[in-house]
């Protein structure tokens, strides 16, 4: 609170407003050196799964073909690929529509205090944070005790929604807090009853945070593995399939099928984060037009 | 003191502040008129119904029967017989190989929390403070959480071709003459189950530490740099205070992700490495179902200990919805 060391510092400011710090530099090597280690690996082995019928697991790059694709998808010995990828993309679909509409009604609710919240709120963080495999036997036990067949869209399901479900809620809570009630409270003052409130308000404003929790639901139950060992019966997803070939497949058609899921993935976060953009400038648009 | 603009900025900042928390007091002040309280606890349940539904049979019936299965006998056939023991907690306790295994475990987790906790920091820290552009700034955001939504078994299996002993790593060191022979230590080793834990978790420090970060008012930094405070003291008693949240969030994530895996560990170490939950997968895997359920008991407290410790220095609830 001295008036003295105030009038250099803001010199000092100042200047250091046109020039960049000493630290922005050290800060930009730490970023750039963590992109390169985020994506260096994924891309070599990529890169690697091009390689023709005699490729092995490491650099050189032996050739290039698609020899390890076809591999992939006809060979016996690499499993049943095509049927755990059908089975995983159908899977996940089913826990995003799931995780969309029970988050979105469990974010509405948070928005108020009700008997009983706080306990719910922390037994979802215990389900979020409980290890994957525990979850999993207990799954199995419990199908086991009731003489039921554990399967993918059964109690595979199930786990995985107590972990893509916490998930999507703590994404919508952050999605809601940007959320302006007023614009709620003028709806209702206009005549709209709740429900047109929900739909013709709330869920038009949300839009962008609503395909978010898609993309956390989607992507999270597609690349689930712990919860999922236990509790998918007979019939592997592609995450158990992937798992058994880091086990015994010793040739490029991992890394194939490892570039096949990788795409895959892509796609559906190229998808979303484009609808994102979009419903975020219809919504910019609309506003204008007002 | 300083400038006039400063003042009228900080006067503005108090004023927003105060603006936000008047409708918030209005609608308090409201509700109880608007609709009694038990009409407001039944749509409350009725909207957290699905979830429930979820929960109940999945997460917590799941668990009970776990715990009761860690009372309860096998028979040796993956069957297990309605009597009650406590044997299979005393064969967890009374082993040596448990202690070893939590310290491993322990280890892993540590390592992992200190080196994704420091990543993570820096580079959310750049992101937000460093990077002028907003727009520039949330595209790079972006850039670091596309890998997180991709493989995680992938992910990990991509460095084998990188840390092998034939790996790119050891032909660049043996070809410039670094090394005479290939570094063993890269691969199948405590380092490469260290690396492929930091590279798959990170991100969970990024982005909760980012928002929290971005939610610290610039002028508060602004006015401790004109009231002289060094570059340190703006991180250590700014920055780092105000992100406390997004750092006990990142943090719980971190912790329970390591302490619940096993492939990692499998895989990465080459076998010379085990884990708490790796050991108990091997036991349900020769049908040894109450020993296995004790043994994950154990271990699901001791998640659930530290995540609560961890709780205990924030309000989870109001920091998400602030």
């Amino acid at each position: 609170m001295t008036t003295a060391p105030a009038a250099p510092s803001r010199r000092r400011a100042a200047r250091s407003s046109n020039a960049r710090p000493w630290t922005f530099y050290v800060l930009a090597t730490l970023f750039t050196l963590y992109v390169v280690a985020l994506y260096g690996p994924m891309a070599c082995i990529y890169v690697l799964s091009f390689q023709d019928i005699r490729g092995g697991l490491v650099f050189p790059m032996k050739g290039l073909s698609l020899h390890w694709f076809v591999d992939l998808f006809t060979q016996v010995r690499t499993g049943d690929v095509a049927g755990s990828f059908d089975r995983s993309i159908k899977l996940a679909v089913i826990v995003t529509i799931i995780t969309v509409v029970a988050s979105f009604l469990a974010g509405l609710a948070f928005r108020r205090r009700f008997p009983g919240d706080s306990v719910l709120f922390y037994l979802m963080i215990a389900s979020l944070v409980a290890p994957g495999l525990v979850l999993g036997i207990g799954v199995g036990l419990i199908f086991q005790f009731l003489g039921l067949e554990p399967s993918w869209y059964t109690s595979a399901l199930g786990a995985q929604l107590s972990w893509t479900l916490p998930f999507g809620v703590l994404v919508m809570f952050a999605v809601m807090s940007r959320f302006d009630r007023s614009w709620e409270e003028a709806a209702r003052d206009l005549g709209a009853s709740a429900l047109q409130t929900v739909r013709r308000v709330v869920v038009p404003i949300l839009a962008p945070g609503i395909v978010a929790v898609a993309l956390f639901g989607f992507t999270l139950s597609y690349d689930e593995f712990a919860r999922t060992l236990q509790t998918s019966g007979s019939l592997n997803t592609l995450p158990l399939e992937i798992w058994s070939m880091t086990l015994n497949v010793t040739s490029p058609s991992l890394y194939a099928l490892g570039t096949v899921t990788t795409i895959v993935s892509f796609v559906i976060i190229g998808a979303c984060l484009g609808a994102i953009a979009y419903l975020q400038r219809r919504r910019a648009g609309a506003s204008a037009n007002h | 003191m300083s400038s006039p603009a400063a003042s009228t900025d900080a006067l503005g900042a108090l004023a927003t502040a105060r603006g936000a928390s008047a409708p918030a007091a209005r609608r308090r002040a409201q509700s109880p008129l608007a609709r009694t309280g038990w009409r407001r606890g039944l749509v409350g349940w009725l909207l957290v119904a699905p979830l429930v539904l979820v929960l109940v049979p999945f997460f917590v019936a799941p668990i009970i029967g776990v715990v009761i299965a860690s009372f309860l006998e096998g028979d040796g056939f993956g069957g297990i017989l309605p009597v009650f023991t406590l044997d299979n907690y005393a064969g967890v306790f009374g082993s040596a190989l448990t202690y070893n295994l939590y310290y491993e475990t322990l280890k892993f987790t540590l390592l992992t929390w200190i080196f994704t906790l420091v990543i993570g920091f820096w580079v959310s820290y750049f992101l937000v403070f460093h990077v002028r552009s907003k727009l520039l700034a949330i595209g790079l955001f972006l850039l670091c959480t596309v890998p997180f939504w991709t493989s995680n078994i992938i992910r990990m299996i991509s460095w084998i071709p990188l840390l092998g002993k034939e790996g790119l790593i050891n032909s660049v060191l043996v070809g410039t003459g670094l090394a005479s022979q290939p570094v063993e230590f890269l691969l199948f080793s405590s380092f490469a189950v260290v690396v492929a834990y930091v590279h798959q978790l990170t991100i969970f420090m990024i982005v909760p530490i980012f928002n929290a970060m971005a939610r610290i008012d610039k002028r508060v930094l602004e006015a401790a740099v004109d009231a002289g405070a060094s570059r340190f003291a703006v991180v250590s008693r700014i920055v780092l205070p105000l992100s406390k949240s997004g750092i006990a969030l990142g943090s719980i994530f971190v912790v329970s992700i390591v302490m619940g895996d096993f492939f990692v560990v499998k895989v990465m170490s080459g076998g010379g490495s085990a884990s708490v939950v790796g050991a108990f997968y091997e036991d349900i895997a020769v049908l040894q179902y109450p020993t296995a359920a004790a043994s994950a008991c154990v271990l699901t407290a001791v998640v659930m200990l530290i995540v609560a410790l961890i709780l205990r220095t924030v309000d989870i609830r109001r920091e998400i919805a602030r």
